[in-house]
């Protein structure tokens, strides 16, 4: 007789046990690289959130300030001062708390600036990719056209224009506020593009056509479904633009244009700092520049090696 | 094929008339020119009068083409903070940057093609790791970080190199040149790496993924099959396919190296234009900056350009047309 | 007895990964006599591609040879080093692919491409060169050779594509021709053109080849032999005829009932069911047993091996004797019982 075989069923694994065992944890985990660039970005990230509370001194408060300790070298060194472990500016400012403090904004900035970005770029290549026809064409148009100028000139343009517009108005929090919109509109167009070509593939899929005729509104269709989809590669964009965002900020900030020095960020310390360079008081940038260098260089492996680790092609 | 230049030059056109649009814009509504150009004594009468023989007072699109065909005769307005016309200023600053702009698209090209296709060869050395090592702060360090960091080394510890200025310039009628001066060499060198660093290391990792990429064909593998030496292989079909894409790439970066050269001589007090636009954006002058945008898109739409025609004339898919045996 | 131009023993190819050491090809064995064309059937994923890339050493760490020797002409070749494996490829053993378009590099002439490789592998130059190359594309059936000398590939048709192909396989008379798919991604109209191309100019150039494919119809049309794959393993090799005609093997039963027929009774077409297993979860035993139709007792325990069985070999406890359960035996068995 012969005997019915049957190939046994699969077991109906968990969806946590299922991510565990993914390979993009493993391989995570296995890349000393990637759990180093993590520590260290998260590190910083929470350095700079809870700088109010680790923060040595309040280097805004004016009461706390001595001129008397100002110029002094890091604690190392031979005039040094353990109340101050990195030294302190021409006006008597720790450089530590400083760079705290100014993690704490360029962090800020970028994310923000980030946000708006992805917020932008996402629901401009929702509607080209679904809307098609003009209105994609006018969306990719523009975004082409704003491709062809790097960001760092569209973000000095939005900001000069800023600045002009509301001339003697000028306050901090619209400064600030200027930086933000300023790196956002000049990054969103990555997210739009990567965003439209999802869309325009979930598009033509059979659920999305059975729920339009349903009847479902268009916006829910996109939000429920096709974003999801999308959210994998707008990560991977996301962490790679936080970077260049806190670059285009330090950069703004050193240039001038950016944050005033009663809030300085990384970049602008660095730009004070430059003055003293050749005076020989080398700390007050270079402590800020590595701080800032860190920063970016941790958050750029993460992402690169999330890039990688999410391309299948180069398994 | 000429069909295909045709259109691509009306698009450089629509594309140069939309930021005329956008630089008219800036020039006319933010702020108010009047006020810039008077003193605070000059009567409202007086205002008014000029207002009207600058024609400010005619409709817009009058005033948009005045603007346009003023700035087709390279009549761009007078600056605001140095009362000289515009075009004068420029002239003057351009021969600046678009030295340090080809030397360091120069030094990014020569030594990011070999370093890439050296790491896409040799994936495993440690030199590679080295490299990609290299470029990875090179991607991630602000171009203005470097340049302090380069000024610390070399002017400030070893102080070999000069921190900024063009060192001696020689003119050569209207244009003004640093590369024939032993002091103008020097001066251009801190620079040009601060500026092309980035560059290089963006090309160098174009270079490697993009042979990489092309190592996984089966062109490759054919030609594998057929017992082609690694030579022939790796320099010839392999890096010929790679260079095709690189080449519109670098392209374009060449004009983003335009754009941060404003750091770059911000950081070495470099006299070009970037400096100046800077000074102009701090201080809200107007003619300046929005010169400056209708220059630096009239270089980008025409390197764009430039670059498409280059892509189709090298790639013999797009060019030839398609007659099937 | 003539030395067989290719002789494969035992050969195993392993891909490791981070879950498990898969296993490509297991215990792989044929011969190929000079001038024979040998087909390699089976589904996608059987192993047949494997087997070939393994032949000319271009398996792609961290894949590898695990076991196994291949000998090419008597002299063992699996195991020289790279340098002496490169000489071999295009002079001795020539190689064809899937797809036309993207074997040729898109940048080259077809011209320059053609004279490369017989530059590497001869000592022609200048003019007698590109005569050598001329007379190739004309021997493949490509007209007006010395204009097309300066083509590109995207100016050719699919068809004359892979004739060019075929030209640079051959460019240095190799002894063996192994066709991975070779007429797979061509029009019905001129796979039978090149099919026919392929056999006329191994006859000429005296050249072996080993065609595999999934394709049947195209084994009929060419093969003098056929080996059929099945999870890496061959399950049954014979004169082309003969398997075609009385196949032993359940599953090449169940391929050969796949192809519908003109004549004859208009019947369903036949399905295997199921489908051939990942290689992470390769049955044990015979692998094909939990799709088989005659399994019983020792099919899921014990792997069969290749035995003579007529005019051929069959790897299947229907024709052997298995280790245990002698006593079960299915109800129909063709053939005399072991």
């Amino acid at each position: 007789m012969v005997e019915q075989l049957q190939v046994p069923p699969l077991r109906n694994e968990g969806r946590l046990a299922a991510a565990l065992d993914s390979d993009l944890l493993h391989a995570f985990l296995r890349s000393r690289i990637a759990v180093a660039a993590t520590l260290i970005t998260v590190t910083l990230v929470l350095a700079a959130v809870f700088a109010p509370w680790i923060a040595p001194h309040d280097p805004f408060d004016l009461r706390q300030l001595n001129l008397l300790d100002s110029h002094l070298p890091p604690a190392w060194l031979a005039d040094g001062d353990p109340r101050y472990l990195l030294g302190t500016d021409d006006q008597g400012r720790d450089v530590l708390s400083t760079i705290l403090y100014g993690s704490r904004i360029s962090l800020g900035v970028g994310i923000l600036a980030v946000g708006l970005a992805a917020a932008l770029g996402i629901v401009l290549g929702l509607i080209a990719g679904y809307a098609g026809g003009f209105l994609d064409a006018l969306i990719m148009r523009i975004a082409d056209v704003q491709l062809t100028f790097p960001a760092i000139l569209i973000a000095l343009l939005i900001d000069g224009t800023g600045r002009a517009l509301f001339g003697e108005h000028r306050n901090e929090t619209l400064e600030f506020w200027v930086l933000v919109l300023s790196i956002g509109l000049s990054f969103w167009v990555q997210y739009a593009r990567t965003v439209r070509g999802s869309t325009m593939v979930e598009k033509s899929k059979d659920y999305v056509l059975a729920a339009r005729l349903i009847g479902i509104h268009p916006a829910k269709i996109l939000f429920r479904h096709v974003l999801p989809n999308v959210i994998g590669p707008v990560l991977v964009i996301a962490t790679i633009n936080l970077a260049l965002a806190i670059i285009t900020e330090a950069t703004l900030s050193f240039l001038g244009v950016g944050l005033p020095p009663t809030q300085p960020s990384l970049g602008t310390l660095i730009r004070i700092g430059n003055n003293f360079l050749f005076a020989g008081e080398w700390w007050i940038a270079i402590f800020p520049g590595i701080t800032l260098a860190l920063l970016v260089v941790a958050i750029n492996l993460l992402g690169d090696w999330l890039r990688d680790a999410l391309n299948p092609r180069l398994q | 094929m000429l069909a295909f230049v045709v259109r691509r030059a009306l698009e450089a056109v629509l594309v140069m008339l939309v930021v005329a649009l956008i630089a008219f814009a800036l020039f006319r509504y933010v702020g108010d020119p009047i006020n810039q150009m008077v003193g605070l004594e000059t009567s409202f009468e007086e205002r008014q009068q000029l207002r009207q023989a600058l024609g400010l007072n005619d409709p817009v699109l009058v005033q948009f083409v005045h603007f346009v065909w003023r700035a087709l005769q390279f009549d761009f307005g007078v600056s605001y903070q140095f009362k000289r016309p515009v075009t004068e200023l420029i002239a003057e600053r351009f021969p600046a940057t678009m030295e340090l702009a080809f030397v360091s698209a120069l030094f990014s090209l020569v030594l990011g093609i070999p370093m890439g296709v050296y790491t896409a060869l040799n994936r495993h050395s440690w030199l590679s790791k080295l490299f990609l090592a290299v470029s990875l702060i090179g991607i991630s360090l602000p171009t203005f970080l470097i340049g302090i960091l380069l000024i610390f080394v070399f002017a400030v510890t070893f102080q070999v190199l000069p921190s900024f200025g063009r060192g001696e310039v020689v003119k050569l009628g209207f244009w003004s040149t640093g590369l024939l001066t032993g002091s103008g060499l020097r001066a251009i060198i801190l620079p040009a790496v601060t500026l092309g660093l980035f560059q290089m290391t963006l090309i160098m990792r174009l270079v490697r993924s993009e042979m990489l990429e092309v190592l996984r064909t089966d062109y490759i593998k054919f030609a594998r099959a057929r017992g082609l030496s690694d030579r022939a292989i790796h320099f010839g079909h392999a890096l010929k396919n790679t260079l095709v894409p690189v080449i519109t790439v670098a392209g374009l970066q060449l004009g983003s190296i335009i754009a941060f050269a404003i750091i770059t001589e911000t950081v070495f007090q470099w006299p070009g234009m970037g400096l100046m636009f800077l000074q102009a954006v701090q201080n809200a002058d107007i003619p300046i900056m929005s010169t400056y945008l209708l220059l630096v898109s009239g270089i980008f739409v025409t390197i764009n350009l430039v670059v498409d025609l280059l892509y189709v004339s090298v790639d013999p898919r797009i060019r030839i047309d398609r007659r099937v045996a | 007895m003539t030395q067989p131009v290719l002789s494969v023993r035992n050969l195993r190819v392993e891909f490791p990964t981070r879950r498990a050491r898969l296993v490509a090809i297991d215990d792989v064995s044929f011969d190929i006599l000079p001038g024979e064309v040998l087909g390699m059937v089976g589904e996608s994923g059987a192993g047949k591609s494997v087997t070939g890339t393994a032949i000319i050493g271009l398996i792609e760490p961290p894949g590898r040879i695990a076991g196994g020797e291949i000998f090419l002409s008597g002299k063992r070749i699996d195991k020289l080093p790279p340098a002496a494996m490169r000489r071999i490829r295009g002079k001795r053993i020539g190689m064809v692919f899937q797809d036309p378009l993207t074997s040729l590099d898109p940048l080259y002439r077809i011209g320059e491409q053609l004279t490369e490789t017989i530059a590497t592998h001869t000592d022609l130059r200048g003019a007698a060169l590109r005569e050598r190359a001329i007379a190739l594309l004309s021997e493949v059936g490509i007209p007006a050779p010395e204009h097309r000398f300066d083509n590109y590939p995207h100016q050719f048709s699919g068809g004359m594509r892979q004739r060019v192909v075929l030209a640079l396989a051959l460019a240095a008379d190799p002894e063996l021709v192994i066709a991975d798919e070779p007429t797979t991604a061509l029009d019905v109209s001129v796979q039978a053109q090149i099919i026919e191309l392929m056999k006329r100019l191994a006859r000429r150039h005296r050249a072996a080849i080993l065609l595999i494919t999934h394709d049947m119809g195209v084994i009929a049309e060419a093969a003098d032999r056929v080996a059929v794959m099945y999870a890496g393993r061959i399950v049954e090799i014979g004169p082309v005829r003969d398997v075609v005609s009385a196949p032993l093997h359940p599953y090449t039963r169940g391929l050969m009932g796949s192809i519908p027929k003109l004549d004859g009774a208009l019947d369903r077409l036949v399905q295997i069911p199921g489908s051939m297993p990942r290689l992470t979860a390769i049955p044990s035993g015979c692998p094909f047993h939990p799709r088989c139709p005659r399994v019983f007792a020792p099919c899921p325990i014990h792997r069969p091996e290749l035995r003579p069985q007529a005019k051929a070999q069959v790897a299947c406890w229907l024709y052997h004797p298995a280790p245990s359960a002698q006593s079960e035996k299915p109800a129909t068995l063709r053939g005399g019982s072991p």
